[in-house]
């Protein structure tokens, strides 16, 4: 699960981790209260960013500075509604609905901190870079060894001295280093305790006073851990996520929309991606993956069709079921009966092996629905691919 | 032969009394796998199924003599379940159970490593040796007893190979679902070093998918130690980067942990990759022919 940044900068902020003062507005009118606000403070200038679950903002036209509660506010009222496109972003874009307006800071040095959970090791590693603002994949291919790295000991966590370490290595000044010791210290513990599965902090600046801010923020959540954090559920932003992905996450179906017309259902996440595979070898292109799991049932698979036809870019529905504790006639049953009840129109070409497969393809036969029955993953994915074409 | 399990092999339900404890514990033991006995706590004393229950593990090992345990219990208990398992000295723990928060198998994975437990799993189909043991949740009836070894992070994938093996009349020794996860007990490595020492195993299928580089490792063991043929298939050739593809370790991050780089990781050491999956079942079958004609 993905927040925002100035939800990330909320959480690190409990945790004793220094953030900008800042408000997160949603009007024209928040976000001039918020700047004027700062100012009062004695901020001496204001920052405005646009706030999407995606990076790179601030080329994308995203982050503006403003010297003024006015300009602010007029930078806002431009801002929100508009479609921000980013690297990350795709060409489709976000529509800003959310903004941060932040006080600036004398920056001194741009550095880089993050979290991520290491598979090789097991265990979280605390990486660290002078090379700030800068992504750290693009540091990774160049230069790896500018990374520094803490491997963490579950048990015990972030230790001081490791942190010392990697505050030295950064040419942090000695007057910094309790500062950066406490400010990755407790970095660390808001990604254990909030079981984040990634923590970047990019950048982690220095300022002309000697002060350490983390300038920006991102935080994304183990969704598996997410049954023991309610407080963290209520961060979802369901405005960042695609529609149909909302609607599938209801029914505990697995579902990601993609760019082609053959739409495909699947039990099982890598056989869901072999079929995506090779839909594109037979020369089509998914519509999606779905993974209906090991167990689906009838009203599960009747869901699974809804979403799947929801996409109008989808021609053909390819479903290829290996059923090992799902049995082949249920769910024929569960096909033919979502089939009556979103009426379905285009054509459907089913694979299905395992359990009780004969009395399976019974039900479909007698059906009285036209449905194309393949024998192999190949004869599916070619069956499919003909009848998408055909119908486009 | 056949690697970690056959019909000795005394297993032990962690979460028995629980709906799929139940159904696939009686499945496993129709299959012929010595089921001794579960452990659900608040429920020791009672039997369920036939079988005794017991409270704790350790009670349970120290009455039934299990070696093996197969845990079906839910993810918030699961990787307390599998150190309570390693703890009672269990030499072999698998773990089906999807969903285990990554903080929890970090700690989980960390209190394995000075004990003498072997993990498969979590978040996988578990274990079968065709004709002498299954222990897990795969479709017994599609196997058939014979030469080839398979590892996969995949679990349908898997089925969908041995179905491709066992109607071209090619059996295996041993098939293992490693899982989907990003942190799990068995890798690719430690399954090949298994399948390279087993004498019933004649060629190994290694199904992988997109996220991590558990696959790039395996290549580089193959390359240097291994005898045997390998013939590789990498699901998500096709999946988008920054999605998580169902399971949670199946994520393109970062631009690492494609199916391209994999594949060609594992070519380079020799592997023979098929391409679609349509084909694992033929590059076997070629791979087993030249093996017999070198």
């Amino acid at each position: 699960m993905k927040i925002h940044e100035y939800q990330a900068k909320g959480i690190l902020k409990k945790y004793g981790v220094a953030v900008p003062r800042g408000e997160m507005a949603e009007s024209r009118e928040q976000a001039e209260t918020a700047a004027r606000n700062l100012f009062g403070a004695g901020a001496s200038g204001v920052v405005v960013k646009a706030q999407i679950h995606a990076g790179g903002r601030g080329k994308g036209g995203g982050v503006k500075i403003a010297k003024s509660a006015e300009e602010a506010s007029e930078i806002a009222s431009k801002m929100l509604g508009m479609t921000l496109v980013t690297h990350q972003t795709g060409p489709e874009g976000r529509i800003v609905r959310r903004l941060l307006i932040e006080e600036t800071l004398p920056i001194e040095r741009e550095l880089y901190l993050g979290i991520v959970i290491d598979r090789a090791e097991a265990r979280p590693v605390f990486m660290a870079s002078v090379a700030g603002g800068m992504e750290i994949e693009q540091v990774a291919a160049e230069n790896p060894a500018a990374i520094l790295k803490e491997y963490i000991d579950p048990g015990m966590g972030l230790e001081a001295f490791q942190a010392r370490k990697l505050a030295f290595a950064l040419g942090l000044k000695p007057q910094q280093i309790n500062q950066a010791v406490q400010f990755m210290t407790g970095l660390y513990k808001a990604f254990e305790e909030t079981d984040s599965s990634l923590m970047e902090i990019n950048p982690f600046i220095t300022c002309t006073a000697g002060r350490l801010f983390a300038l920006d923020a991102k935080m994304n959540f183990d969704d598996n851990a997410m049954f023991r954090h309610p407080e963290l559920r209520e961060l979802r932003d369901i405005t960042e996520e695609d529609p149909l992905e909302v609607e599938a996450s209801k029914y505990a179906l697995n579902y990601i929309k993609l760019d082609g017309n053959v739409g495909c259902m699947v039990n099982g996440a890598g056989l869901a991606m072999a079929t995506m595979d090779i839909i594109k070898y037979a020369g089509g292109m998914p519509a999606n993956f779905l993974d209906v799991g090991g167990g689906a049932n009838a009203e599960q698979v009747t869901h699974a069709f809804e979403i799947l036809l929801s996409d109008k870019n989808v021609k053909a529905v390819l479903i290829n079921i290996f059923g090992g504790i799902l049995r082949v006639d249920t769910l024929a049953t569960g096909v033919v009966e979502a089939a009556k009840k979103t009426q379905i129109q285009l054509p459907i070409v089913l694979r299905l092996e395992g359990t009780n497969v004969e009395a399976g393809r019974e039900i479909l036969k007698q059906s009285g629905f036209n449905f194309i029955v393949a024998e192999t993953m190949k004869d599916a994915a070619d069956k499919v691919v003909a009848a998408a074409r055909a119908s486009a | 032969m056949s690697i970690l399990v056959d019909k000795s092999t005394r297993v032990i339900v962690q979460g028995l009394t629980g709906r799929e404890g139940t159904f696939h514990a009686k499945a496993c033991a129709d299959y012929g796998t010595q089921i001794v006995g579960g452990v659900t706590p608040g429920k020791g004393g009672t039997t369920h199924e036939g079988w005794p229950v017991f409270n704790g593990v350790q009670e349970a090992v120290d009455k039934t003599a299990a070696d093996t345990s197969i845990i079906f219990v839910p993810p918030p208990y699961a990787a307390d379940a599998i150190m309570e398992a390693a703890d009672a000295e269990v030499e072999l723990i698998i773990c089906i159970t999807e969903g285990i928060p990554t903080l929890d198998m970090v700690r989980a994975w960390e209190f394995l490593q000075n004990r003498r437990a072997r993990l498969i799993g979590p978040n996988c189909p578990g274990i079968i040796s065709p004709g002498k043991c299954k222990i897990g949740i795969m479709p017994a009836r599609i196997h058939k007893q014979g030469p080839v070894g398979i590892v996969s992070r995949s679990g349908t994938l898997t089925y969908e190979a041995v179905y491709q093996l066992t109607t071209r009349g090619i059996g295996q020794s041993t098939a293992i679902g490693i899982g989907g996860d990003p942190i799990i007990g068995t890798s690719f490595v430690d399954a090949l070093e298994l399948f390279n020492r087993d004498p019933q195993t004649e060629a190994v299928i290694m199904i992988g998918e997109i996220g991590g580089n558990a696959e790039e490792a395996a290549a580089e063991y193959v390359k240097a130690h291994m005898k045997k043929p390998v013939v590789g298939f990498i699901a998500g050739q096709t999946a988008p980067p920054g999605r998580r593809m169902g399971h949670a370790g199946a994520i393109i991050s970062g631009g690492k942990g494609t199916a391209a780089e994999k594949i060609k990781a594992m070519e380079a050491a020799g592997i023979r990759v098929a391409k679609s999956p349509a084909a694992i079942g033929d590059t076997v079958a070629a791979a087993i022919g030249m093996a017999a004609r070198a």
